[in-house]
């Protein structure tokens, strides 16, 4: 079975009916991403008995009709932790992990009898935009083949779009949930830093870093962001703000909203198909009753340099744990201790978390600090300053997510700079800790999906959600389904 | 081709970050560091004189808990995530080898 014109409340009616067990979907649902990974493989690990086993259990305890997960097939981004479950964060430093916890988020979505069929492809340690920096494999994007599925949550991202789940976990540190949502044609939601918490995450960049849900439309995200938000005595960095339900007001409309449309965001480097598809998005907005007004975040220009700055200094001390001792690859033949570690760390590592850890460790050092790292939180600082500035008078800030649809598979490998430059316009909610979701706005002529990014004050998801679930009713882009064609 | 990072620069840095780089790899990462650092002259642009660096943006300030040992009794799942282990204990070479450089 597929999920594609499905959603979880029509699965979880199936299963409270007793149409179909959870064992019988788990079954059809692993043999469909078995058929799928020949075209677009996005899974690292299909856990085909350790699956069955937990839908067999639910089907003895009865399938609660007051939890809509109860019973549901999930994906998991391999740089959460699974217990006693491959976990390789795309790295083949860690080609042979096996965590001894699950993730807080995790140990959530299993408490409420969600079944996680696998762990997704993603760019290894989640440093990518495009999932081919991992040491695993290439996914391909479901809508031609022949592009890339975005990153870094690649993998959970093609993994939705494909119908093999009704959701995937991913993690977003400069745009890794909503690029991919975007590139894929699905949901994507980065939710407000702490809203939910970070244990069992591989850290990448530890200011920026949350865990989201994909999924393939409005109301379904909400639902999974509920399973997975609050506090967590682990995670020191997580909120201990009220967690509403996020799908209680969400077919509220949009009328009497006021949304800002930056220019920023629509000027050079934008895609004339993804500039009109925002320019329509704003129009329908309006029709449905909300203001949409040019707003400026003038500082949002200096992101992608500020993010390249503070994301690989803090993601260079994080990755200093691997260092082929306890786990993980350890390099052979190394004669004593320092060339281990040095042998581990350059055979283990691939190229762009090398490129990272060293411009992180260059920025960090004594005579770099203050004319990189510490300009760059001041910078950090006036971007914060301009969403404060917008959202005084504003609920919500309209974007493209990208400002290209899907690139080719190799395009731009060589190039990190362009690579980067696909991140602009998501990265600053990460410098703000804001929450972004991306929503299916259009297609280019060529059949590639479009995204459209709302942002939001801290801890508002429930506005974006509103809006998401407004404009999704309103359109049909979420209605289309990816052909798996365009293959060489 | 600008040359905003040295090739020394960039041995010494990946010496810090305990890596090494072959020959045909350095030249490789200086022209690409250099690239990437072309991003960072964009900040002459920003005045930031009393701005406030942000390094963090969690709402939470001093989280406090107890302070108790805890004993997940994981020792063997642990030490089957080790490359190498003798006698229940993680093994690793010398930490002194003189024959070796």
């Amino acid at each position: 079975m597929n999920f594609l014109d499905k959603s979880i409340a029509d699965i979880h009616t199936a299963l409270v009916n007793g149409d179909i067990t959870a064992e019988q979907l788990t079954v059809e649902a692993i043999q469909n991403a078995k058929e799928n990974e020949d075209k677009i493989s996005a899974f690292i690990t299909i856990n085909e008995e350790q699956a069955i086993a937990e839908a067999k259990k639910i089907d003895e305890a009865g399938i609660d009709s007051n939890n809509l997960l109860s019973g549901i097939p999930v994906a998991l981004k391999d740089n959460l932790l699974t217990k006693d479950i491959l976990t390789t964060a795309g790295s083949k430093m860690l080609y042979n992990f096996k965590p001894i916890i699950d993730a807080t988020v995790v140990q959530k979505l299993n408490k409420l009898g969600a079944i996680s069929i696998g762990k997704t492809n993603m760019d290894e340690f989640a440093m990518g935009g495009s999932t081919e920096t991992s040491a695993m494999k290439i996914t391909k994007n479901p809508w031609n083949l022949s592009k890339v599925p975005g990153g870094s949550s690649g993998g959970s991202a093609a993994a939705v779009a494909a119908g093999d789940v009704l959701s995937a976990l991913g993690s977003d540190t400069g745009g890794s949930i909503r690029q991919p949502a975007a590139f894929n044609g699905i949901v994507g939601m980065k939710p407000t830093y702490g809203r939910v918490s970070r244990w069992g995450l591989i850290a990448f960049a530890s200011s920026f870093d949350q865990v989201g849900p994909l999924t393939r439309n409005v109301y379904d995200n909400a639902l999974v962001l509920n399973a997975i938000s609050g506090r967590d005595e682990h995670d020191m960095t997580s909120s201990d703000q009220e967690v509403p339900d996020f799908t209680k007001d969400i077919k509220a409309g949009v009328k009497g909203m006021k949304i800002g449309l930056p220019k920023e965001y629509l000027g050079e480097g934008i895609d004339e198909e993804v500039k009109q598809a925002i320019l329509k998005a704003a129009d329908i907005y309006r029709k449905l009753g909300a203001e949409v007004e040019e707003v400026s975040l003038p500082h949002n220009k200096y992101g992608v340099a500020a993010y390249y700055i503070i994301a690989p200094s803090e993601a260079s001390s994080n990755l200093q744990r691997f260092d082929g001792i306890r786990y993980g690859y350890r390099a052979k033949d190394a004669k004593n201790l320092e060339k281990l570690y040095v042998k581990s760390r350059s055979e283990g590592f691939g190229d762009e978390v090398k490129r990272r850890i060293m411009l992180g460790t260059y920025s960090l050092s004594a005579g770099s600090y203050d004319a990189y790292f510490k300009k760059a939180a001041e910078i950090r600082t006036l971007i914060i300053n301009d969403f404060k500035k917008v959202f005084k008078d504003y609920d919500l800030i309209m974007t493209p997510t990208t400002p290209t649809p899907a690139f080719g598979i190799g395009e731009e490998n060589d190039d990190p700079l362009t690579m980067y430059m696909n991140d602009a316009l998501t990265i600053p909610a990460n410098m703000a800790g804001l929450p972004g979701m991306s929503v299916p706005a259009g297609f280019s002529k060529d059949g590639m999906p479009i995204g459209m990014q709302l942002l939001a004050r801290h801890f508002d998801e429930t506005s974006i959600y509103k809006a998401g679930y407004a404009f999704e009713q309103n359109t049909d882009f979420h209605k289309q389904t990816p052909k798996m064609g365009g293959a060489k | 081709m600008s040359n905003r990072i040295t090739k020394e620069q960039v041995e010494h840095v990946a010496s810090l970050a305990k890596l090494e780089l072959s020959e045909k790899q350095l030249p490789y990462f200086t022209e690409q560091l250099s690239n990437i650092m072309g991003l960072f002259e964009s900040f002459e642009e920003v005045d930031t004189s009393n701005i406030e660096p942000t390094f963090n943006v969690t709402d939470q300030i001093n989280t406090m808990r107890e302070d108790v040992a805890d004993n997940w009794n994981e020792k063997e799942a642990l030490l089957q995530n080790a490359p190498d282990v003798a006698d229940d204990l993680i093994r690793t070479p010398t930490i002194i080898d003189e024959s070796e450089d």
